[in-house]
């Protein structure tokens, strides 16, 4: 295993080179104090964040396909109106993230471009299709926690408005996980072949959630440069082992067994040891080749068509209203 | 927004609106899905006047050093009571 070298704020030998604005910066990030918009930053922290901050409001935004898919075939009228606020919850996850991202210097306009002309990247495992009324359940629990595992440590991001995004979205995320246990635990205790679509959803989504937290970190290059700069707090392996901890204990009350042979306590490392992750399949399904990235695109770019007259029209009232205001 | 009677209105977040009427509607549905507000102002962007932030060590330097005007400088009164 190779750790890449850790990338330091300051470099001791380079003291006299660093500018008076860029002393200012690594202070800052050295009292674990916040970045704000307007000022001055280095520009691979800037570029890290539009990255980020941008990728992750594509996977809220293309987060609602899987669950959208249910709406209207929601088993009851709460299951449906729980469903929609939820669903309606990512949208608005999305629209806090592009605001974050768009105070660093990049438009609304050319992040949509990028994700519906397939060049941004979203979270692999909306790529996933979701078949079974089950699946609502196994997204909430197993989606939406390892979300909020991810997320957490985010309300501390160096970056002001990051951090200020975070804290909204991860009040907003338990009502999430809550609700996909219940569904859960609903068919857990109702008919065998319930029990049998509960148990065969989280089998299809247990791994690609262990995958959310991203490569292993002997294979995560950018990590060191953003835990030096306090945008990542924890790494990727800690946080996936910290939620399987979790995970653990829940499954047993839903009495769900989790697909994994190897998961076992180990009383050394006062852990749970697990089983190998397929990375290959992580790779391919955010190279494009899961299972669903084509409809998830293509629904996105269709979406943004059909949308198109009405922010024209939006957009012509308003000029109308304009001119009225100033006659 | 404001979150409650007796408060005062403070700022939660941005978006993008055609008009002003819109808006106050967006911001509705994008800021209090759960009852956060009972009232929301909104500023286009570009009517903001803000200070400098390269100036803000000399704009904000006259309450430096200024400490007699915090209570807790004032210490020969420790132990008296109501003061
Ligand atoms: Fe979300
Ligand atoms: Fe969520």
């Amino acid at each position: 295993m190779t750790i890449p070298p850790v990338p330091y704020a300051i470099d001791p030998d380079n003291a006299a080179t660093v500018s008076a604005e860029e002393q200012q910066f690594n202070d800052l990030i050295a009292a674990d104090s916040r970045i704000e918009p307007r000022d001055w930053m280095p520009d691979g922290y800037r570029k890290t964040l539009i990255r980020q901050i941008s990728q992750h409001a594509h996977s809220e935004i293309i987060g609602m396909q899987p669950e959208g898919n249910w709406i209207t075939r929601a088993p009851s009228l709460k299951r449906k109106a729980i469903l929609l606020a939820k669903v309606q919850d990512e949208a608005g996850h999305g629209l806090y993230l592009y605001s974050a991202a768009q105070t660093l210097g990049i438009s609304r306009d050319l992040m949509t471009e990028q994700l519906i002309a397939g060049k941004a990247r979203y979270s692999s495992i909306f790529n996933y299709p979701s078949p079974t009324w089950a699946d609502m359940g196994a997204i909430g629990w197993l989606v939406d926690g390892a979300a909020i595992c991810n997320q957490v440590p985010l309300c501390r991001a160096s970056y002001g408005p990051y951090g200020r995004a975070m804290v909204r979205i991860c009040k907003e995320e338990s009502f999430h996980q809550r609700q996909g246990f219940e569904i859960l635990l609903e068919l857990m205790n109702g008919t065998p072949a319930q029990r049998e679509m509960a148990q065969d959803s989280v089998n299809r989504w247990y791994w690609p959630a262990l995958q959310m937290f991203g490569p292993p970190d002997d294979d995560s290059p950018n990590s060191a440069q953003s835990m030096a700069w306090n945008i990542k707090r924890f790494s990727n392996d800690d946080l996936r082992q910290r939620f399987v901890g979790m995970l653990v204990p829940q499954a047993e009350v839903l009495g769900v067994t989790l697909p994994d042979p190897d998961l076992r306590w180990n009383e050394e490392k006062g852990a749970y040891d697990m089983g190998e992750i397929d990375w290959t399949e992580f790779h391919e399904v955010l190279a494009g080749r899961g299972p669903a990235n084509a409809r998830r695109l293509q629904r996105r770019r269709d979406a943004h068509d059909e949308g198109q007259w009405v922010r024209e029209a939006a957009a012509a009232y308003a000029a109308k209203q304009a001119v009225k205001a100033v006659a | 927004m404001r979150s409650s009677r007796g408060i005062s209105h403070t700022h939660v977040g941005s978006l993008h609106a055609p008009d002003a009427t819109l808006a106050v509607r967006n911001a509705r549905d994008l800021y209090t899905r759960r009852n956060e507000g009972v009232s929301i102002w909104v500023v286009p962007a570009d009517a903001i006047t803000t200070s400098d932030p390269d100036a803000k060590g000399a704009f904000f330097e006259s309450p430096a050093g200024k400490n007699y005007r915090h209570a807790s400088y004032y210490t020969k009164s420790e132990g008296v009571k109501h003061l």
